[in-house]
């Protein structure tokens, strides 16, 4: 990682020269408190160019914590966060120009109801970016007719599934062309048999080559497509490795707790 | 449908027939619902009711400028803001407090009276203030009760794309916003119609005083009746789309939307 961060200002969305072997996303001794009760103890994690991470953890484990303190909802109390080689946890960066640097996918989708599913994607195009609206919509579209809804663009999205919705959402957080993709729970909300089709689309970004962190329940999920498992409990990260490993064989006593929990 | 009809026909005859045949009717018939008086007001009463329609579409545009501008600075968080906020806070309970027959008074009466140097204006000017300063502070409550229902998880969404304070109000908020309390907003716009006619307490010839000027010559009440009657004509179309509204609205909440 070198030191030269000559883009503070990044443009969002401008790709400049960037290290590629330097990870997308550094967390450096994250910790993050409410009142009394630490949420964060600590956190270091990198996420290389391309990889794909799944946090994985009980419920108030501070996956979900984690991924807010990235998109900085959330302050951190100490430590760093790095995106593409710039400081973003320093109070001098502009906010909105990191954001959107970052795409992030939500448990309940939040799309926006009384803009059409064209108009939800192209959306930070237009307005964060300030493309011209008709390379804002032929990205829209683009990005739809890759998620597999190039003819649900003028739709509303109380007119569509759930997993359709989810699908969307995607779209646009990939629109403004992330250098990292967040997703928090992307399946939580959905009826089982819509799942499948959301999974499937995760899994083609990765292979065109996306980097992914993403919280997810989905055990199977996180085995089959992401590259490397991080098990958080109480805000640490306990114990991380390849999926084959940290599924068949952990180290941990709590993460072998954990893990029965699901195969039971 | 048959029956609706033959309802209605016997129902108005018997409310006609108890009317007139009050010992005092003629007398009311001659005094309120004259023929020739009602023909010699109207030039006046019609005029006066162009400029209550003036006066209504300066004042609906004002305010709406206001009142979006004071429910987008009470959405401004931080202690920073706090002056601001209670500002808004104190405007907003002042004026739906005071009624606005005093607002009229001390707008219309009161501030030409500062000797600020500001030149004569005329009393609809002074009326369109008063208007506007009651009337945002209505409606800048109701737009924000609008945006307090537009769910937190839409401002989540649009800042993490990357979209400033100011934008995800535009783009996101307002416009939900506005369609969750478009009834509302109708209703407060109904009754600045029937309103407006008080600007003729400051001395501005609309169609209450060109009535009240028509009566005294007359020595006959119809005039005001024929003003009423303007004012329910006027208030007619914004009322059916009220109700046009408010039953979509419905429909579409019923149709089980989603998001």
């Amino acid at each position: 990682m070198s030191a030269h961060t000559p883009r503070r200002d990044v443009p969002a969305g401008g790709a400049g020269p960037v290290d590629e072997t330097a990870p997308v996303l550094r967390l450096e001794g994250v910790r993050k408190a409410f009142g009394s009760t630490t949420v964060l103890d600590g956190v270091d994690l990198d996420v290389a160019r391309d990889e794909v991470v799944a946090l994985i953890g009980a419920s108030g484990s501070g996956k979900s914590t984690l991924l807010r303190t990235v998109n900085l909802l959330e302050t951190v109390d100490d430590g760093r966060i790095v995106l593409d080689g710039l400081d973003v946890t320093d109070p001098r960066v502009r906010v909105d120009a990191v954001r959107a640097r970052i795409g992030v996918v939500f448990q309940h989708f939040n799309l926006f109801p009384h803009l059409t599913v064209l108009d939800n994607v192209a959306l930070a195009s237009r307005h964060v970016l300030r493309r011209p609206r008709a390379e804002a919509e032929a990205r829209a579209l683009e990005l739809l007719g890759r998620v597999g809804l190039g003819d649900k663009a003028g739709a509303y999205p109380d007119r569509l599934s759930g997993g359709q919705q989810q699908r969307v959402a995607i779209a646009r957080a990939l629109a403004p062309r992330p250098a990292v993709l967040l997703l928090d729970e992307i399946t939580s909300a959905l009826d089982p048999e819509l799942v499948g089709e959301v999974l499937d689309l995760v899994r083609t970004l990765k292979e065109v080559g996306t980097t992914i962190l993403m919280a997810t329940h989905e055990m199977a999920f996180a085995r089959d497509v992401a590259d490397r498992v991080v098990f958080l409990d109480a805000g640490r990260i306990v114990e991380q490795g390849p999926p084959a490993q940290l599924f068949t064989a952990p180290r941990t006593d709590r993460a072998r707790e954990f893990l029965a929990r699901f195969s039971s | 449908m048959a029956i609706a009809v033959v309802s209605t026909v016997v129902f108005a005859a018997l409310a006609w027939w108890a009317v007139t045949s009050t010992p005092g009717w003629q007398r009311v018939r001659f005094s309120f619902f004259d023929g020739p008086s009602l023909v010699a007001a109207w030039p006046r009463v019609v005029e006066g009711l162009w400029l209550n329609v003036r006066v209504l579409v300066v004042a609906a545009l004002g305010v709406a400028v206001v009142s979006t501008a004071l429910s987008a600075l009470r959405t401004l968080r931080g202690p920073v803001f706090f002056p601001v906020r209670a500002l808004v806070r104190g405007y907003t309970d002042l004026f739906r407090g005071l009624p606005l027959i005093i607002v009229l008074y001390l707008v219309g009466f009161g501030v030409p009276g500062l000797g600020l140097g500001i030149p004569r204006l005329p009393a609809e000017f002074w009326g369109t203030i008063a208007l506007v300063l009651t009337y945002s502070a209505y409606v800048s409550e109701v737009v924000r009760a609008g945006i307090d229902a537009v769910h937190p998880s839409q401002r989540l969404a649009a800042r993490s794309l990357g979209l400033s304070h100011a934008k995800t109000l535009r783009l996101v908020v307002f416009p939900q916003a506005i369609r969750k309390v478009t009834p509302a907003l109708m209703n407060d716009f109904v009754s600045m119609q029937k309103d407006v006619g008080l600007i003729s307490v400051l001395g501005a010839v609309d169609a209450v005083r060109a009535a009240q000027i028509e009566t005294a010559s007359a020595a006959n009440f119809t005039p005001y009746v024929l003003a009423g009657l303007l004012f329910v004509l006027l208030a007619l179309p914004t009322l059916w789309l009220t109700d046009w509204l408010s039953a979509r609205l419905r429909r579409r909440e019923q149709a089980g939307s989603v998001v």
